[in-house]
C-alpha cells in the first residue's frame, strides 16, 4: 500500500530504535507496542489461571457425586471445610472463572493487547492519542486483577471468596454474601471498568484524529474499524455496569435499597442494569475477533476483503442493535407476551448483520489463492465455530424455547462456541498472525498446526456434549448432578484434557520461537497482508511513522 | 513520545477525549437515573404485576360488568418479621368493575412494637394494570403493639377493560400477593 522512506532531514536526538532503561521502558512505558505486549503477556498469565479452574471444574465435574471441592476449600482455608463451605467453593470457581475470563484475559488480550499494538500501525500513527493514559489502563487492570484474586482469600459469606457468578445478582451478592469478599469482586470491577473506559476513550481519540494523511474512515483496515465501535460499546455500556454495581455496595454497607425488596427495591432492576452492559460487553469480546479474522482472511486468500463497506457497518448494525436485545437474558423473570416477542425478534435482527460477515468471510475466500497456514486455519475453524455458536443462539433467542433453556448447559455450550470457540480462536488466529511482526521472531509451522488441530478437537470434544446434556436439562452452576449425566460429563471432561495439551503445546511453540525461531522479515506473509504494519521492519522500531505515510 | 504532537493537535485530541469521557460520565447518570425510571415504567405499565392505586371518584365512574373473575390473596413474611400474616378468606369470586374489600390478619407474634411495610403485584403480570386499589394497608407503614392482632383490609376492584385486551381476557383466577419486611433497616441480612 505504502513505503516508508527514512527521512534524512531527521534531527532528532536520538534514532528511532532508541528505548529507555528496563524499569522505565516497562514500568512507566508509554509506548503503544511495549503496553500491547504488556498487556498480552498479562493475558496469557490471567488465561493460565482462568483455564486452570476450568480444569478444576472439569475433574469435579467428571463423575457424579462431589470429590474434590471439599479438600479445596479445606486447603484455601486451611481447615476442615463443611459441606456449605464446600458447595461455596464450586460457587467461587464459576465466579473467578467467568470474571477472569472476560476482564482479564478476552478483553486485555483483544483490546489491550492486539488494539494497542496494531490500531496505531494500522493507521499509520506514531502512537496513541494519551500515552501516559494508556499506561493507566494497563496498570488499573493489573491491580484489578489482584485486587480479584485476594478477594478469594477473605470470607464472601458461606465460605472464602465470592461465590455470586459473575453476574453479581442481588440479593446473592447482597443480603446473600456477608463478608469483604464481594466488596473486593466489585471493586475490582470498578476498577477493571474505569481502566477500560479510559481505554476506549484514547482509542476512539486515536481512530478519530490521528490517521495519517489520506486513511480516511472509508480506507481503514476493518480491525481498525472494529476497535472503534468496540470502543463505543465500551463507553455506552460499562459505565452502566459501574452505576449498577456501586449501587450493589451502598445497598451492601450503606443501607440503601435498590435492589432490596423489604426497602420497596427491585431486585429484577439489578438484573436489567447488568444486562443493559452484558450484552454489549458479549459483542465487546467478538468485535475485534471478527476485525482480525477480516485482516487474516483477506491475508491469506491474497484478495482484498469482500463488501469492505458492508463489513464495516455490520459492526456498526451489531453495535447499535444490541444495545436493545439485552432482556432475551431474562425470559424468565416474568414477561408478559408482547415484551417476549420484541426480545426475541430484536434479538434475531442481529443474525443479519452476522451473515453479512459470514458471507462475506466466505466471498473473500472464495476464488482466491489460498494458503492453509497457521493463522488461516484458525480464523476458518473460528468461521465455522463461531456459526454453530450463532445458530445456537438463534435458538436460544426464543422466548419460548428459553423457558426450558434457561440456565442449562444448552446455555454453556452456546456461549463456549461463541467465545471460548469464537474470540479465544480469533485470539489464537491474530497471535500467529502477528507474533513475527511484534517479536521478530517466527513461530514454528507444524507446532502451529498441530495446537491448532488438536485444540480444535479438544474443544468440540469439551464443548459439543453440553447441547446434549442441556438438551436433557441438566443445570449449569451447580457441582453435583443425576447420573444420567455422567456419560456426557466424562467425554466433556476428556475434552478439556486434550484442549490442556494443545495449549501445551502453544506454550513450546513461543518458547521455541524464541530459541531457534528464524528472523522474521517485514512482511512475511507475502503480497496478501497489505496493510501499514507490513512496511514497517519486525519487530516495528520503538518510534515509528517519524514521517507520516501518505495513503492513496 | 517520539514525535512531539503540535499544540493543535494536543488540544484536537483533547476535545475529542474529552467528549468521550463526557458520553461515558453520562451514561453513568443515566445507569443511576434508570432507578426512578424504572420505578415510573412499572407504576405506569403495570409492568411486572404492579397494581395500579386509583382514589374513590374514579372508581366510582366504573361500571360493573356481569362477567366474574376469581381473586386468590396471598400473604407472606420475611422470617425477620415476627408476625403471623395471612388472608381471612383465601379466594373471592368478584364481580370485574364493582369495588370489593377484602381482610388480612397480622399479629404480632413476638412482645416488642414492630413496624412492617409490605410489597406487593399481582399474578398473571398482565393483570397489574387492570388490578386498583383504592385502599391498602401496603400505602402506609403499619406498627403491630406487642401481641396485638388487627384487620387490615385492602378496597379494590378489577377494570373491567381486562375483559378486552387480548392480552388478558383469558385471565380467569388473578392471585394478589403481599410480603410484609420490617422497616428497621439493622434487620437486614449485611
Amino acid at each position: 500500500m505504502t513505503t516508508i522512506a527514512a527521512n534524512p532531514a531527521d534531527h532528532h536526538a536520538h534514532d528511532a530504535d532508541h528505548k529507555p532503561a528496563f524499569f522505565a521502558r516497562w514500568f512507566m512505558s508509554t509506548n503503544h507496542k511495549d503496553i500491547g505486549t504488556l498487556y498480552l503477556i498479562f493475558a496469557i498469565f490471567a488465561g493460565i489461571i482462568g483455564g486452570a479452574i476450568s480444569g478444576m471444574m472439569r475433574v469435579e465435574l467428571a463423575e457424579p457425586g462431589v470429590q474434590y471441592l471439599g479438600q479445596w476449600a479445606s486447603w484455601l482455608s486451611g481447615s476442615e471445610a463443611t459441606w456449605d463451605e464446600a458447595l461455596h467453593m464450586w460457587n467461587v470457581l464459576i465466579t473467578a472463572h467467568g470474571l477472569i475470563m472476560v476482564f482479564f484475559m478476552v478483553m486485555p488480550a483483544i483490546i489491550g493487547g492486539f488494539g494497542n499494538w496494531f490500531v496505531p500501525l494500522m493507521i499509520g500513527a506514531p502512537d496513541m492519542a494519551f500515552p501516559r493514559m494508556n499506561n493507566v489502563s494497563y496498570w488499573l487492570t493489573v491491580v484489578a486483577f489482584i485486587m480479584l484474586l485476594g478477594s478469594t482469600f477473605v470470607p464472601g459469606g458461606t465460605g472464602l471468596g465470592a461465590g455470586t457468578g459473575w453476574t453479581v445478582y442481588a440479593p446473592l451478592s447482597t443480603s446473600g454474601s456477608v463478608g469483604p469478599a464481594v466488596d473486593m469482586a466489585i471493586f475490582s470491577l470498578h476498577l477493571a471498568g474505569a481502566a477500560s473506559i479510559l481505554g476506549a476513550v484514547n482509542f476512539i481519540t486515536t481512530i478519530f484524529n490521528m490517521r495519517a494523511p489520506g486513511m480516511t474512515l472509508h480506507k481503514m483496515p476493518l480491525f481498525v474499524w472494529s476497535v472503534l465501535v468496540t470502543a463505543f460499546l465500551l463507553l455506552l455500556a460499562l459505565p452502566v455496569l459501574a452505576a449498577a454495581i456501586t449501587m450493589l455496595l451502598t445497598d451492601r454497607n450503606f443501607g440503601t435499597g435498590f435492589f432490596d425488596a423489604a426497602q420497596g427495591g427491585d431486585p429484577i432492576l439489578y438484573q436489567h442494569l447488568f444486562w443493559f452492559f452484558g450484552h454489549p460487553e458479549v459483542y465487546i469480546m467478538i468485535l475485534p475477533g471478527f476485525g482480525i479474522i477480516s485482516q487474516i482472511v483477506s491475508t491469506f486468500s491474497r484478495k482484498p476483503v469482500f463488501g469492505y463497506l458492508g463489513m464495516a457497518y455490520a459492526m456498526v448494525a451489531i453495535g447499535v442493535v444490541g444495545f436493545v436485545v439485552w432482556a432475551h437474558h431474562m425470559f424468565t423473570i416474568g414477561m408478559t407476551a408482547n415484551v417476549k416477542i420484541y426480545f426475541t425478534a430484536a434479538t434475531m435482527v442481529i443474525a443479519v448483520p452476522t451473515g453479512i460477515k459470514i458471507f462475506s468471510w466466505i466471498a473473500t475466500m472464495w476464488g482466491g489463492s489460498i494458503s492453509f497456514k497457521t493463522p488461516m486455519l484458525w480464523a476458518m475453524g473460528f468461521i465455522f465455530m463461531f456459526t454453530v455458536g450463532g445458530v445456537t443462539g438463534v435458538v436460544l433467542a426464543n422466548g419460548g424455547l428459553d423457558d426450558a433453556y434457561h440456565d442449562t448447559y444448552y446455555v454453556v455450550a452456546h456461549f463456549h462456541y461463541v467465545l471460548s470457540l469464537g474470540a479465544v480462536f480469533s485470539l489464537f488466529a491474530g497471535f500467529y498472525y502477528w507474533f513475527g511482526k511484534m517479536s521478530g521472531r517466527m513461530l514454528n509451522e507444524f507446532l502451529g498446526q498441530l495446537h491448532f488441530w488438536i485444540f480444535f478437537i479438544g474443544v468440540n470434544v469439551l464443548f459439543f456434549p453440553m447441547h446434549f446434556l442441556g438438551n436433557n436439562g441438566m443445570p449449569r452452576r451447580i457441582p453435583d448432578y443425576n447420573s444420567a449425566y455422567a456419560y456426557w460429563n466424562e467425554i466433556a471432561s476428556y475434552g478439556y484434557a486434550i484442549m490442556a495439551v494443545g495449549v501445551l503445546i502453544f506454550f513450546i511453540n513461543i518458547a521455541w520461537a524464541f530459541i531457534a525461531g528464524r528472523k522474521a522479515e517485514d512482511n512475511y506473509w507475502g503480497e496478501g497482508a497489505t496493510t501499514l504494519e507490513w512496511t514497517l521492519s519486525s519487530p516495528p522500531p520503538f518510534h515509528q511513522f517519524e514521517t507520516l505515510p501518505e495513503i492513496k | 513520545m517520539n514525535m512531539p504532537l503540535t499544540l493543535d493537535q494536543q488540544k484536537s485530541n483533547m476535545r475529542i477525549g474529552l467528549m468521550a469521557g463526557g458520553l461515558a460520565i453520562a451514561m453513568v447518570g443515566l445507569g443511576f437515573a434508570a432507578v426512578p425510571l424504572y420505578d415510573l415504567f412499572c407504576r405506569v405499565t403495570g409492568f411486572g404485576g404492579t397494581t395500579q392505586r386509583v382514589d374513590a371518584v374514579t372508581a366510582s365512574n366504573i361500571q360493573t360488568s356481569a362477567a366474574f373473575i376469581n381473586v386468590r390473596f396471598d400473604a407472606n413474611h420475611s422470617p425477620a418479621l415476627p408476625w403471623e400474616f395471612k388472608p381471612e378468606r383465601s379466594v373471592e369470586k368478584v364481580a370485574v368493575g364493582a369495588r370489593d374489600m377484602s381482610v388480612y390478619i397480622a399479629k404480632n407474634l413476638s412482645d416488642k412494637d414492630v413496624s412492617g411495610t409490605a410489597t406487593f403485584n399481582v399474578t398473571p403480570v398482565q393483570a397489574g394494570k387492570y388490578f386498583n386499589k383504592i385502599q391498602c394497608f401496603c400505602f402506609t407503614e403499619q406498627t403491630l403493639k406487642a401481641g396485638q392482632q388487627v384487620r387490615m383490609p385492602v378496597l379494590y376492584y378489577v377494570d373491567p377493560d381486562i375483559l378486552t385486551d387480548p392480552d388478558t381476557k383469558d385471565i380467569s383466577e388473578i392471585t394478589l400477593s403481599y410480603t410484609f419486611f420490617p422497616i428497621d433497616p439493622a434487620e437486614k441480612g449485611s
